[in-house]
This record gives C-alpha cells, sequence and structure tokens, in this order.
C-alpha cells in the first residue's frame, strides 16, 4: 500500500482496541520466565557450548603475539576464535569498527579472541590463560584538544550546515544576545540485558538467536561480514532486554557465536560480559555545541545559532546535535554547522534520540538563559518563537504542531506560575527550583511490511520482522489487526522478529510504532478484501465486527472465510512524499521540580511532568511507559551519567554498572504525562508518530533550568554533578 | 575465575587452620565482595573455605555493657536489631546508606570490614594497581580519580575504603576480635584493624595470614546524637563521595569519622578535640595533611560542608 495522500477515515477511527490502555500481551511471558531471550534458546540449541570475548587491552596498535597454547590446553576449551584463525571476514554496513580485531586494534576492549568451552566458567577461566603482547600507538581520545581539526560532517539525510539570511549580521546586530559553550559527555545505553547470541550451523545454514533491533540490516551486515548469502541466515530476535539503539546492529557477540560455532562445530552462545559493554559495543559521543542566540527586546529572535562538534572512529559519523535547531523556534537568521573530529575512542553511535538528545540538552538551557536575559518567562519565550512552518523553508509546513499548547496545559498542570525568582524557594534544607524546557522529536517513517493469517477458527495471526525491545510492539500491532479485523484482542495472535518474515521498519528512530502498525493495517486492508471475496460479499458494505462479517442481511463468521483453507496475504506501507511535502515531528513540554541541599549541593528531583503531542497514542499505557522511562535516562543525562575518558589509555573507565551510575528507582519521583489530544492524517494511516524518544528530549535541561532557579548557578557541562555547583555555592545560613 | 576447591568449617579456630594450611585461600561468607572479584580474576584464591556455618551469628550484650556482634551477622539483621537502633543509632543509619537491600541481606559485618576498594582501575585487570599487582603502578594517580582519597595517601595508591559501616564502628570505636591459626585469639581496635596505603597497598589490614575475624564489640553506649550523612552522586545504591559519621553530645564535645576520603576510615584524636568549635576547624584537623588531586578536591570542601550540616541537624 502506498501512503502518498492523507489518511481518511478508516476502520482503525473505531477506536474500539487501538487506543485502549491495554496490557502488555508479553508481560505476562516476561514476568514467568517464559519469554525465552537469545542466551536461554535451550529449547532450540540444547547441547550450545559457550562462548567467553577477550577485550583488546590497548586502545590502538597493534597485536604483536597472541600466546594460546595454555587456553588450548585448559579444561572443556573446544575452540579458540582469533583474527588469524577466524578466515576472511568483512565488515558490516552499519559497523565502523571490525567485530573481531587483530592483529590491528582500533579500540579499547575490541574483541581479539572468543574462547569456546564446555561451560562459562571454563571457557572464562582459559580466556583469562590467553597472553597477548601488544605494540600500542598514539591515539586521540580529547574532543576539546581535537576540536580545530575538524571536519565538516553530514548524514546520508541531512548536511553538515545550514543557513538562512545573514546570522553574523543579525547576530551582531541584535539588542540581546547569547553566546554560549555546552558539553554533554559519552553515554552509555546500559540496557538490563547485554549483547548476546545463541548460534548453530546446519550446514552452511546459520540459525541466529540474537538481541536486536533491526532484523533485515542485520541478515545484511552478518552475511556481508560472513561473505555468505543472506538466504543462508536465519536470524531471530522475539525478545530483547533493551536496546536503546545499542542493538540497531550485530556486534561481537553474534558474529563471534557464528565463528565459535562453526569452530566447534556446535551450538554457541556468547554474551558480552558486562564489562566489556561500555567500550566493545556503540556509545553516544559526546559534543561540545556552541549556541548564539540574539533577539530583540520584546524576546523576537532575529538570529539563532549552532555549532556542534562530536568525534568517532575514522569513517564514523557526527552526533547530529542541530538538528532540532533547524526546526524548533522561529528566527530569519539562521546557521547550523556539524563538525566531526577523529577519535580512537570506542565507536560512537545511535542511542535514544541521536542528535535530539543531546542538542536539547544545549539548546533548552541557552533559551532559559535567552529568556532570563530578556526578563521573560521561559514559557512565554517559547511560545513568543513558535512556528507553524519550517523555519529553514518556509513554504513546508508542519503536518501537526501543538508545542504551544504542550507549554500552555503543563504550565497550568505544573503550577508554572509559583515559580519565584533564582534562589527565592527553601524547603527546610533543601533550596527549591522550578524548570522547564520544550521537547522535540522528529517523527520518521520507514517502509514496513506485514503477513498475516486467518484460520478456520477466526484467529488471525500477524508475522512481521519488527521488534518489541520492551516498547509494546507487540501490543500496539495486535490491537491494530483487532481493529481492522472486528477481532477481540484475545484472537490475534502476533509473531516477530523473524528474518522469514516480512520486513519490517524495525525499533528505532522513534519510527517503530507508527510504520510497523501502519504495515499491519496495510496487510489487514488486503486480508479484509480476501475475506469479502472468499465470502462472495459486496465489499462496499462489508462491516468487521464482533468476530463476524457482516452485510446487507447476512453475518457470518469470519472464521469461516478460511474453512477451505488458511487464508495468508501479505503487504507493506510505503511512504510517499508527504514527509517531505510536511514536516513531521513531535513536539512536548516538560516541567521538573528540583531540591539542592543546600549544604552539599546534592540535587534531588521532587516532581517531573510532560505534556507530549505526538499523532495518535495506539496505547496509553505503553506510550506512558515509553515516555517515563524516557524522562528517567533523561535524568541520568542530567545528573550522573558520564563515560569517564581516561586520555592516557584511551578508554571509558567506568565500565560496569557500579562505575557508570544511571538513575535507581531512589532517584525518580512521581512522574505525570499528559497525552494530547491528536490525530496526524499526514504521518500514515494509524495517524499515528512515535513517543520512545520524544520524552528524553529536553528532560536533561529542564532539569538543568530547575536547578539554575534553585541556586542561581548556571552548569553548562553535563552530568551536573555536586562538584560543578559546590564552589558557587554559599555556605547556609 | 580461576578454579578452586571448597571446604566448609566447623569451627573459626578450624577454619583459621585450613586457612593457615592452603596459603592461597580465602574465606568466604557472604560472597557479595568476593565472587564479583572472582569472577574477574581479580581475587583468584585456589581454595575457598565456607565459614557461614560457624554460627557467629549472633548479639550479644558484652559484661562492659557493649555489644558483641557476631562475624557473620547480616548487615541487614545489624541495622534492624533494635539496641542498635536504640544505643548505636550512627551505625544502623551507615549501614542502611550502603549497598541495596539484596546485599545487604547477605553481606556479613566482618565481611564488611574487609571488603576491598571500587577504584575502577582495579577492576580493570588491563591496568597497572600496586594492590593488585604490586609493583605495577597506580593508574588512577594522573588518571579518572574523582572518587578517590584526598588524606592519608600514597605514590603507591589513593584508593578509598568503600564501606558505610566500618566508618560508624570507627566512630565508635568498635573492636575486632579474631582467632588464629595456631588457636590464639586477640582484639584489635577498628583504628588499627585497617592500615594506609603507603608502599604496600596489597595489604589492607593488619590481620596475619589465615587470621579470622570473629566478632566486632561495641564499647558501653556513649549516648549523644548520632549522624550518619553519606553525599554521593544518587540517592541510592553507590558509594560515598564522602560520608560523616559523628556523635555530637549536647555539651557540643563529640567525635566525627569521614568516609570516602582515605584509605581506611578517617578519624583523628585532634579533629574531635575541636568539635565545640565547629565544622571549619574539624575539617582542618581531618585535612591539616590532605593531597587532593585535581578532581576531588571538591571533597575537602564538601566534607567540611556536610559536617556543619550534620552538626546543625545534632543541634537542631
Amino acid at each position: 500500500m502506498k501512503f502518498d495522500t492523507p489518511a481518511t477515515t478508516n476502520p482503525i477511527d473505531q477506536l474500539k482496541v487501538v487506543g485502549q490502555p491495554v496490557d502488555r500481551i508479553d508481560g505476562r511471558f516476561k514476568t514467568t520466565g517464559t519469554a525465552p531471550y537469545a542466551y536461554e534458546r535451550h529449547d532450540a540449541a540444547p547441547d550450545a557450548a559457550y562462548g567467553h570475548v577477550l577485550g583488546a587491552a590497548i586502545a590502538k596498535g597493534r597485536i604483536q603475539s597472541m600466546d594460546l597454547a595454555a587456553a588450548k590446553a585448559a579444561p572443556g576449551v573446544l575452540a579458540i576464535v582469533t583474527a588469524e584463525n577466524a578466515g576472511k571476514l568483512g565488515k558490516g554496513e552499519y559497523n565502523t569498527a571490525r567485530l573481531l580485531g587483530g592483529p590491528e586494534i582500533q579500540h579499547y576492549h575490541q574483541a581479539i579472541a572468543l574462547v569456546v568451552a564446555e561451560t562459562f566458567e571454563q571457557a572464562r577461566h582459559a580466556a583469562g590463560l590467553i597472553k597477548v603482547e601488544y605494540a600500542p600507538a598514539k591515539g586521540a581520545y580529547d574532543l576539546a584538544a581535537s576540536r580545530d581539526k575538524a571536519k565538516p560532517a553530514g548524514t546520508d539525510d541531512e548536511p553538515a550546515d545550514s543557513s538562512v539570511g545573514d546570522f553574523d549580521g543579525a547576530f551582531g546586530a541584535a539588542p540581546v544576545k547569547l553566546d554560549a559553550t555546552y558539553t554533554t559527555p559519552d553515554q552509555a545505553h546500559a540496557m538490563m540485558e547485554p549483547h548476546a547470541s545463541t548460534a548453530a550451523w546446519n550446514g552452511d545454514k546459520l540459525s541466529l538467536w540474537t538481541s536486536n533491533q533491526m532484523i533485515a540490516w542485520s541478515v545484511g551486515d552478518m552475511a556481508k561480514t560472513l561473505g555468505i548469502a543472506k538466504d543462508r541466515i536465519h536470524l531471530m530476535s522475539p525478545y530483547v532486554g533493551g536496546g536503546f539503539g545499542g542493538k540497531l546492529w550485530v556486534r561481537a557477540d553474534a558474529l563471534l557465536a557464528a565463528l565459535g560455532a562453526r569452530a566447534a562445530r556446535r551450538p554457541v552462545k556468547v554474551a558480552l560480559q558486562r564489562p566489556l559493554m561500555f567500550n566493545n559495543t556503540t556509545h553516544r559521543p559526546a559534543t561540545i555545541q556552541r549556541l548564539r542566540i540574539g533577539a530583540t527586546r520584546d524576546g523576537t529572535i532575529t538570529a539563532i545559532g549552532h555549532d556542534s562538534w562530536s568525534g568517532d572512529l575514522p569513517d564514523g559519523k557526527p552526533e547530529t546535535a542541530v538538528l532540532q535547531t533547524r526546526l524548533l523556534y522561529a528566527g530569519a537568521n539562521r546557521l547550523t554547522r556539524l563538525r566531526l573530529s577523529e577519535l580512537d575512542l570506542p565507536e560512537g553511535n545511535s542511542m535514544r534520540a541521536p542528535g535530539e538528545a543531546p542538542g536539547m540538552m544545549a539548546l533548552e538551557i541557552a533559551m532559559d538563559e535567552m529568556a532570563e536575559k530578556l526578563g521573560l518567562d521561559p514559557v512565554e519565550f517559547r511560545i513568543r518563537n513558535d512556528t507553524q512552518v519550517d523555519p529553514e523553508s518556509p513554504k513546508r509546513k508542519f503536518s501537526q504542531r501543538q508545542l504551544t499548547e504542550c507549554l500552555r496545559t503543563g504550565a497550568e498542570k505544573f503550577g508554572w506560575a509559583a515559580r519565584r525568582k533564582p534562589m527565592q524557594a527553601r524547603d527546610g534544607r533543601w533550596l527549591v527550583g522550578l524548570g522547564m524546557a520544550a521537547a522535540y522529536r522528529g517523527a520518521p517513517v520507514m517502509k514496513s511490511a506485514a503477513r498475516v493469517r486467518l484460520d478456520a477458527r477466526g484467529i488471525v495471526t500477524v508475522e512481521t520482522d519488527m521488534t518489541d525491545i520492551g516498547t509494546g510492539s507487540y501490543t500496539i500491532i495486535a490491537q491494530t489487526a483487532a481493529e481492522m479485523m472486528g477481532l477481540p484482542l484475545q484472537k490475534v495472535v502476533v509473531r516477530l522478529g523473524d528474518s522469514t518474515f516480512p520486513v519490517s521498519a524495525g525499533s528505532g528512530g522513534q519510527f517503530g510504532a507508527n510504520s510497523s502498525t501502519a504495515g499491519v493495517y496495510a496487510a489487514c486492508v488486503k486480508l479484509r478484501e480476501a475475506v469479502v471475496k472468499k465470502l462472495g460479499l459486496n465489499a462496499a458494505d462489508a462491516q468487521f465486527v464482533d468476530g463476524e462479517v457482516r452485510s446487507g442481511s447476512r453475518a457470518i463468521a469470519l472464521g469461516d472465510a478460511a474453512k477451505g483453507g488458511e487464508l495468508v496475504v501479505e503487504d507493506a506501507i510505503e511512504f510517499g512524499d508527504l514527509a517531505k511535502k510536511y514536516q513531521q515531528s513531535t513536539f512536548g513540554a516538560h516541567f521538573v521540580e528540583v531540591g539542592v541541599d543546600a549544604a552539599t549541593a546534592e540535587v534531588r528531583l521532587r516532581r517531573m511532568l510532560v505534556v507530549c503531542a505526538a499523532g495518535r497514542i495506539l496505547n496509553p499505557k505503553s506510550a506512558r511507559s515509553q515516555v517515563i522511562g524516557s524522562m528517567t535516562m533523561g535524568a541520568g543525562a542530567a545528573l550522573m551519567e558520564e563515560l569517564a575518558i581516561d586520555a592516557r589509555h584511551g578508554f571509558f573507565v567506568n565500565h560496569d554498572l557500579a562505575h557508570y551510575e544511571v538513575p535507581v528507582h531512589a532517584d525518580i519521583p512521581h512522574q505525570e504525562v499528559i497525552f494530547l489530544d491528536e490525530t496526524d492524517p499526514m504521518s500514515s494511516p494509524m495517524k499515528a508518530k512515535g513517543v520512545g524518544e520524544l520524552g528524553i528530549c529536553g528532560v536533561a535541561a529542564a532539569i538543568a533550568n530547575a536547578i539554575h532557579n534553585a541556586t542561581g548557578i548556571r552548569v553548562r557541562d553535563y552530568p551536573i554533578t555536586l562538584d560543578k555547583l559546590l564552589k558557587d555555592m554559599p555556605l547556609p545560613a | 575465575m580461576k578454579p578452586f576447591t571448597y571446604e566448609r568449617a566447623g569451627s573459626p579456630a578450624e577454619a583459621a587452620a585450613a586457612a593457615a594450611r592452603r596459603p592461597e585461600a580465602k574465606f568466604i561468607a557472604g560472597g557479595t565482595n568476593l565472587l564479583d572479584l572472582m569472577k574477574l580474576q581479580i581475587e583468584t584464591p585456589a581454595h575457598l573455605i565456607d565459614v557461614n556455618g560457624l554460627k557467629l551469628d549472633t548479639i550479644e550484650p558484652t559484661q562492659e555493657g557493649g555489644l558483641r556482634i557476631g562475624a557473620l551477622v547480616r548487615n541487614t539483621d545489624l541495622a534492624a536489631d533494635e539496641r542498635v537502633r536504640r544505643d548505636y543509632g550512627v551505625l544502623s543509619r551507615a549501614l542502611l546508606a550502603g549497598a541495596s537491600g539484596q546485599l545487604r541481606n547477605r553481606a556479613t559485618t566482618a565481611g564488611n570490614l574487609l571488603q576491598r576498594t571500587r577504584c575502577p582501575y582495579f577492576y580493570d585487570t588491563n591496568m597497572a594497581c600496586n594492590k593488585r599487582r604490586p609493583g605495577s603502578g597506580c593508574s588512577a594517580i594522573g588518571g579518572i580519580n574523582r572518587q578517590h582519597a584526598v588524606v592519608g595517601a600514597s605514590e603507591a595508591c589513593i584508593a578509598t575504603h568503600p564501606s558505610d559501616m566500618a566508618v560508624a564502628m570507627r566512630v565508635l570505636d568498635a573492636s575486632i576480635e579474631t582467632v588464629k591459626p595456631q588457636g590464639a585469639t586477640r582484639t584489635i581496635s577498628i583504628a588499627e584493624l585497617h592500615r594506609l596505603p603507603g608502599d604496600t597497598p596489597n595489604v589492607e589490614t593488619v590481620l596475619e595470614a589465615g587470621e579470622l575475624i570473629t566478632a566486632v564489640t561495641l564499647p558501653r553506649p556513649v549516648g549523644g546524637s548520632q549522624q550518619y550523612r553519606k553525599v554521593r552522586d544518587r540517592a541510592s545504591y553507590a558509594f560515598a563521595l564522602v560520608s560523616v559519621a559523628a556523635i555530637v553530645q549536647p555539651d557540643g564535645s563529640g567525635r566525627v569519622a569521614l568516609g570516602g576520603v582515605a584509605h581506611k576510615p578517617w578519624r583523628l584524636d585532634a579533629a574531635d578535640a575541636e568539635m565545640p568549635r565547629g565544622a571549619k576547624a574539624v575539617a582542618g584537623k581531618l585535612f591539616a595533611d590532605a593531597k587532593p588531586t585535581e578532581h576531588n578536591a571538591f571533597k575537602l570542601p564538601l566534607a567540611e560542608r556536610a559536617l556543619a550540616s550534620v552538626l546543625a541537624d545534632a543541634r537542631g
């Protein structure tokens, strides 16, 4: 199905199932341990041996020698895979560094060997017996130091630079202006389930159970890396214990499980050890961001400029931290630039809301600072500079843009009017502050296909390679099929994450929910046609209600259409140029109350509220879970998350969950999520968008702004740890 | 993990004797720290002597009016003990500020004292560490050391002791009872138990090879307002940047020990003597010989401010 004209009324609009806050249908499997994860496929590969990964001990250089003798002789060892014995390997399109290093080492903890043994403990012990001699080379690990050598770098979709009007002239002439630099650190996905895979060969055919967000990409990259045809690979990822972008691609666990299984001639499973997770895999790159905003005295932005510097391995990509600045606020004179340095740190790549998440961390403090300079309420300042058109090409409208509504609703519900000037509110030992920020994230769409089956019992089975990374895909897909076919949820079976199923959008970029359900919608439209035809009904008045198909005076059980055999159809949603004609984005407004300990400068969140306008909300319960999860992740970014770089050795030092702190329950207060009523007919037949990433965008800045309101201190370098506040905090009276 | 053998000891003396027979042996109780370190090959004992069955898990009053806490009393049980809560509030508060509920359910009194540093370089076997590999150097010096010691450190090591409980024990003047392999027992003051790193940061306590802690004794209660203030980057489940254990008497005298600043709980008589004069005076003594790094210099004002806050609470 081609989607190239705005959606009109369709069966989804009934909202009997879609739009209802139903529980996740996979929830009981997960809570009862009956949802098998990739490392737990004892059912499918009962005799799997265990692989243990050895990571490089240097960040850059070469392996001079590897002595495997002691490891090979250790009890239980079945095979050892290294670059030397693995055969010729390619490199995946989505990988920057090679997944199996050696002799050249590209980053710290790059995998250099897999030891396969009968037990996990044997494999781990033997891995410790491998002796490696390195010839380290000098590397570049300091983003700030490399800033002057950075080069313009865009992406496939976005240019490095954009400019409108005369930024320099307008900024220079602006009566009120801000020129400030902000930094965001490298951050880790730190998901609960590490990268994990079980691999089994049957002849030249590979079965790979792996924890992955993008099935088709990963089949392609496994094939490319192994040098085999894609149809030789069966990749399965039905359950994923968190990804956040870290599992958009195949990683070392998957490749090494496949190579280990080949070498040991039996199934092998590999989970990346937690201490490897931070340097072996990808991370969100650090940024340095310079914001320049000029405005008239009444608060109209006349010039807005945003430069962002980030680093990555050679042939890597920039963190696109200026994207939202191209679209969020009005202003006649504009300039944005992305610059990229070559660094020898581990590979940077997508993490939840790449671009906007760190970009909004900077932009939305800058907006707060500007409001302060202008003597304007920060909510009012944003409303004053709202726009209904793409500010870089004003002929292009937003499909839906309710930023102002989000801001006003949030301000009212949160009690924003009670906010005082900085350092005025106190509650016992706590300095209390309120802060806010806008939320913005694009709403991209991707082609997505699904197959639907109808059997004689009236059960509809959906098959698509879409993944559910804890987001609720199973549930919203079931809701979509149930709505389309006039069935209760219990009559729908959803099967996901299998490369034998039609190729979906996958889970990433906040495009999964809207795109994949639209693909299911398309397949269901086709199934409805097949049912009507099979039953000899009049397509014009056929209705799918309560498990029946009704037409004129006839009412036939849906399953009857499959009496002569299962009906199977497949279709894909393919998006035309509506997304080009109209800018499609999601919007929101964050409001936060913090307490800052007057003595120790410890920051504790007291309340959080977000208002989201993100198209039709397919399931308010799972959508809320996505948003509060995002807000929690944003709180981590604001207050504690930072991969600490040892610039002498070139690695992230805090590479476990004790040293890389993410929020715990005690850090997160009551969180309120309000979804504005919105349907967006430009987005898809579902009229939905996505919310999985919107919630993280802006929340860290709202926290930073609240801290400023509490203390009068402006911290521009994340995370805002107490040591950055303490020096400017007066001793409590 | 290196393969190891395992035995269950029948009595404390037997456990100590068994350890003396096997120089590469370690005692295991709660295992909340040792097992992690073994998995990472930071600890590589060839033999484990399980002491969990030694029945050292009771809390009894002493003749002197104090409490004798069995080495195997779990942190959760110790924190919840009515006598501890009533007479040694600083200890209960410190325990509850540490780790997580699950860990406290397993972790023991003696094990808590003997837990090892959380220095990230200690945890990465690719990096030089004089604690892990004597003579290899200290990667934390000149590296990422925001968490590290500001006082009492050496050119060989700037690690901190991570315990909360030990800081409270230090301010309470606890004593450590042990049994040696030959069966002799002795009592060590908490002040003497942990060593400063000096040239041998790998030697962390004065315990001899095979010597087993059997109990920790608290002297008669000293009353006063007992406070424990732990300052950290997140609200729970994090090691202290700085912690303050203080006992403040109505006349303003008192004692204070700091956590998160040194290789051992940090308390000085000269600092205690300054208590009536307030936090600045106390901190001045505690940090008279401080040598912070660029990244952890904030701990000095932080400790002083936390102490001021504690003193204000105690007065209030």
